[in-house]
């Protein structure tokens, strides 16, 4: 078991995730899951009226079990597929520690370490 | 550059191709088929000719190495063991599904043989080709119908009013002299980066979920990183998309009527005196007949037309003509209506009386790189006056006078339906495409005319629908990775390359090089496919002063761009400042289109049928259906083998409001019956924030894993939409054609009610029981 200090994980900014589905297929590629198998799923909110008249209209994309922050990608020198991939560009993959350091920049984040 | 690079990527800058391991990596651009209109930067990783991964080039501006679900499964697509493997000929009755396999010299022998026994029995022009979208086969397929056929009859697979993407260029080409887009950065290899590009105040999104679409000029996403830096939206849109649901404004337009609705805008801006008056008075003409013209759909008319509350109209046209910068993008809903071509008029006057043409973060105009822009027309100019001027449609002022090089569809089935006058259609070629799963409306009768010929052959990756009901021959294509090619369609100019094979699959390029030394080989005098791709290169595009090689190597090439062109003189072929327009101008009040007895000044006019222009009508099915939308998964009627694909998507979806669902006992999940007239088809529900008034139908299904033999079909018109649309209802350019303004009514499907399914009424029974109009 690593550290806190050690720890990795994905940054993903659900103010602009559009629910494309590219880390769900992007990662089933990549670990060859088959059907019904996922190593992150996307989870949707909305299109909900709010009070205001704006819309609640949120995804987002939720690493399960299966998710090892793409380990073998990460050692060749990549980024897990999902965060290389996300159409959106609203995913990162770094040291828990500095990825908290940019949540606190910007509302609307989430900071999953699945691991 | 604006995203972050991994240490791998990092280390391979600068290299076209490199080993890792025991895969060989290629760097290049994916386009079709499958796929869609966009060509993306990807790595390949092969092995013994086959790829067996695919990943986003994050070297490549176009998509800074983001790729969607398409690409990422491209590698099931291209492994698929239902792909064709080989030329297939067929043995017993058409749409029995029986085939022999064959070599590809006794395919091209056959062809040559029938080509010359139609072309000498009743005149090349009984020949007609045609393609789906104009993706990678847009000059290929045209090409040999004109030099290889010696037919002017290339055209869009039975799509009614060239609805897609014509209406809107067409009239940018009048009105403005070149096509325009959004302006996201495109052009510059350094994107969000390049210190003369801005973002763009507002974007206003017409008729089209953009990041799910694929426009011939621009990725979705990239609106996405626009909202990032500030962008502000305007979302033109019958249904609640996320894109709708970030907005500023979402104007939830009653489909048919966006040309009321763009009149209104311009009438607001114009009557508040919002408008650039410096670029209107010293670039446009025919302003005041436009003001005028506008001025008779105020927003109150609007609001009634529409749907739109007036409010939300006046609101956002003042976003838009106080925005610093208006981007536009725009989607075929524009052009699906028989008012397609004014409500894109209507459109482009947003844009150009406020100012917004050919500006930062504005609307950016459009050249092809380096010139060169293959495409429909490549290769007409072979063909004799006398011939051309025997193209189907050739009639309308539009194609007579050079404006889209495509036979006009409805004209052709119309010719085919009243016996062959003023002559016989005998041949059908199609090359990727699927016209009775997708593109042709009403699709049963298109089922009709395409087996009245007497020889028809389709190219095409998969068995499709068409094939089974109408092929004497069928051919397998190659896929993306398996062909030399390249993508000149706007910037930039990007290599294709070949890095795998499948079976005896051949590319376009290749197949059509082959058959046309056969057919008339002093018009196909390159080698092969690598030879051809170099001469387009050198030749057509020889301002970029490279080779094909080079180009691969190199992977993309970006033209110069700069913005302010009108002002320099950079626009028109005389070198003066200007558009490239006769005027010289903007024409809000279109020139040609007056010399050719058309309304030169945009104009509403209610679908043709409509709560409001069939009454009666609507009644009896008080629905009004749009469809057409496009989803992750599929890009129209491509990738329904794929497991992956439908483990996301397995079924065809209608979305309808709840409220509208429980008033016909309907909940979500259950299948419906969609019906009018016409016809009916059969889809699941789904529940979306739509005007409960509003249906919202999915086109492009059919069923590989069913039988694909008839009665059967692959059930290929049981989901169909296109039971229900029409052809031969144009605007007066002949432009237009009302896909997704339709009336219906739905009921659920019971076991009572589908003794019958649609695919055996139209394949057994003779189709459904009304009499075309």
């Amino acid at each position: 078991m690593s550290t806190n200090n050690e720890r990795y994980g994905l940054l993903i900014d659900y103010d602009f995730c559009t629910g494309c589905h590219t880390c769900e297929t992007a990662c089933k590629v990549e670990h060859k899951l088959t059907h019904g198998q996922w190593g992150i799923k996307l989870s949707q909110d909305g299109p909900r009226k709010l009070e205001n008249g704006r819309y609640e209209f949120t995804y987002v994309p939720i690493p399960t079990s299966l998710c090892d922050l793409c380990e073998d990608l990460v050692k060749a020198g990549k980024f897990p597929t999902c965060v290389a991939h996300c159409q959106a560009d609203v995913m990162s993959y770094g040291l828990v520690k500095d990825l908290a350091k940019k949540m606190a920049a910007k509302p609307k984040m989430v900071l999953f370490a699945p691991k | 550059m604006a995203y972050e690079i991994s240490e791998y990527y990092q280390k391979h800058k600068g290299e076209s191709q490199w080993q890792d391991g025991e895969y060989t990596c290629t760097r290049t651009t994916m386009w079709t088929g499958p796929g869609c209109h966009n060509g993306c930067g990807v790595v390949y990783y092969t092995k013994n000719g086959k790829v067996e991964k695919v990943e986003g080039d994050p070297y490549n501006p176009f998509n800074l190495g983001k790729l969607c679900m398409r690409c990422l499964n491209y590698v099931e697509a291209a492994s698929s063991p239902e792909r064709l493997k080989w030329p297939l000929k067929r043995v017993g009755e058409r749409g029995e599904n029986k085939w022999e396999r064959i070599s590809w010299d006794e395919a091209y022998d056959l062809i040559v043989k029938e080509v010359r026994r139609i072309q000498s029995k009743y005149g090349p022009e009984s020949i007609v080709a045609m393609e789906g979208t104009g993706r990678n086969v847009i000059w290929q397929v045209p090409y040999l119908c004109y030099a290889g056929f010696g037919s002017p009859n290339f055209t869009l697979g039975f799509l009614s009013g060239e609805s897609c993407s014509m209406p809107r260029l067409v009239t940018e080409a009048v009105i403005q002299g070149d096509f325009s887009f959004g302006d996201y950065s495109a052009h510059f290899p350094d994107r969000y980066d390049n210190p003369t590009w801005k973002v763009p105040g507002v974007i206003l999104i017409w008729g089209q979920n953009a990041i799910i679409s694929n426009p011939d000029s621009s990725l979705g996403h990239w609106i996405v990183e626009c909202m990032k830096r500030g962008s502000k939206l305007i979302v033109v849109d019958p249904m609640l998309t996320w894109l709708a649901a970030k907005a500023d404004y979402w104007l939830q337009v009653r489909p048919g009527t966006d040309a009321a609705l763009a009149m209104a805008m311009n009438d607001v801006i114009i009557k508040e005196d919002l408008y650039d008056h410096d670029f209107v008075e010293k670039w446009t003409v025919g302003f005041d007949e436009f003001a005028e013209r506008v001025a008779t759909m105020p927003a109150e008319r609007a609001a009634e037309i529409t749907w739109v509350p007036k409010d939300i109209i006046e609101g956002a046209a003042r976003l838009f003509a106080k925005a610093d910068g208006a981007a536009t993008t725009w989607g075929v809903s524009v052009d699906m209506a028989v008012a397609g071509v004014s409500a894109a008029h209507a459109i482009t006057g947003l844009w150009s009386i406020t100012g917004n043409l050919d500006k930062p973060g504005g609307q950016s105009i459009i050249q092809y790189a380096y010139d060169l822009g293959m495409a429909y027309d490549y290769g007409l100019e072979i063909l004799s006056e006398e011939v051309k001027a025997k193209r189907i449609g050739n009639e309308l002022p539009l194609k007579q006078t050079g404006y889209g090089a495509t036979a006009h569809s409805d004209t052709l089935l119309k010719q085919i339906e009243n016996g062959g006058n003023p002559y016989p259609i005998k041949m059908f070629w199609f090359q990727s495409t699927n016209p009775i799963a997708n593109m042709g409306a009403e699709a049963p009768r298109i089922y009709k005319a395409i087996k009245s010929t007497e020889f028809n052959v389709v190219v095409d990756l998969f068995m499709t629908p068409t094939a089974v009901a109408c092929a004497d021959l069928v051919l397998p294509c190659a896929m993306s990775s398996e062909r030399w090619s390249n993508r000149n369609w706007w910037m930039p100019l990007a290599g294709i390359r070949k890095v795998a094979e499948y079976e005896e699959a051949k590319s376009d390029e290749q197949l059509i090089l082959e058959l046309g030394k056969r057919l008339n080989p002093e018009m196909f005098p390159w080698k092969d496919d690598k030879e051809w791709n170099d001469w387009i290169i050198k030749e057509q595009g020889s301002k970029a002063g490279i080779t094909y090689d080079q180009l691969n190597d190199m992977i993309y090439s970006y033209d110069h761009f700069e913005y302010y062109r009108y002002e320099k003189g950079l626009l028109r072929r005389d070198g003066l400042p200007g558009f490239n327009t006769l005027s010289g101008k903007v024409e809000l009040k279109i020139g040609l289109f007056e010399s050719w007895g058309l309304d030169p000044l945009p104009w509403y006019q209610e679908p043709p049928e409509s709560p409001y222009s069939t009454p009666e009508l609507f009644k009896k099915y008080p629905l009004i259906l749009t469809t057409g939308h496009r989803s992750w998964e599929f890009f129209h009627s491509e990738h329904r083998q794929l497991k992956l694909n439908r483990e996301f998507h397995p079924d065809p979806l209608i979305k309808i409001n709840p409220e509208t669902a429980a008033k016909y006992g309907i909940k979500e999940g259950d299948w419906v019956w969609v019906e009018n007239y016409r016809g009916r088809f059969k889809q699941k529900v789904k529940f979306e924030e739509l005007h409960p008034l509003v249906v919202n139908a999915e086109h492009g299904w059919w069923f590989p894993e069913m039988e694909g033999a008839e009665p059967t079909l692959f059930g290929v018109f049981d989901s169909n939409s296109n039971n229900l649309t029409t052809m031969c209802q144009n605007g007066p350019t002949g432009y237009g054609a009302p896909y997704k303004n339709q009336l219906c009514k739905i009921y659920k499907v019971t076991e009572e009610n589908s003794k019958i399914l649609p695919s055996e009424q139209v394949t057994k029974l003779g189709g459904f029981n009304y009499v075309y109009k």
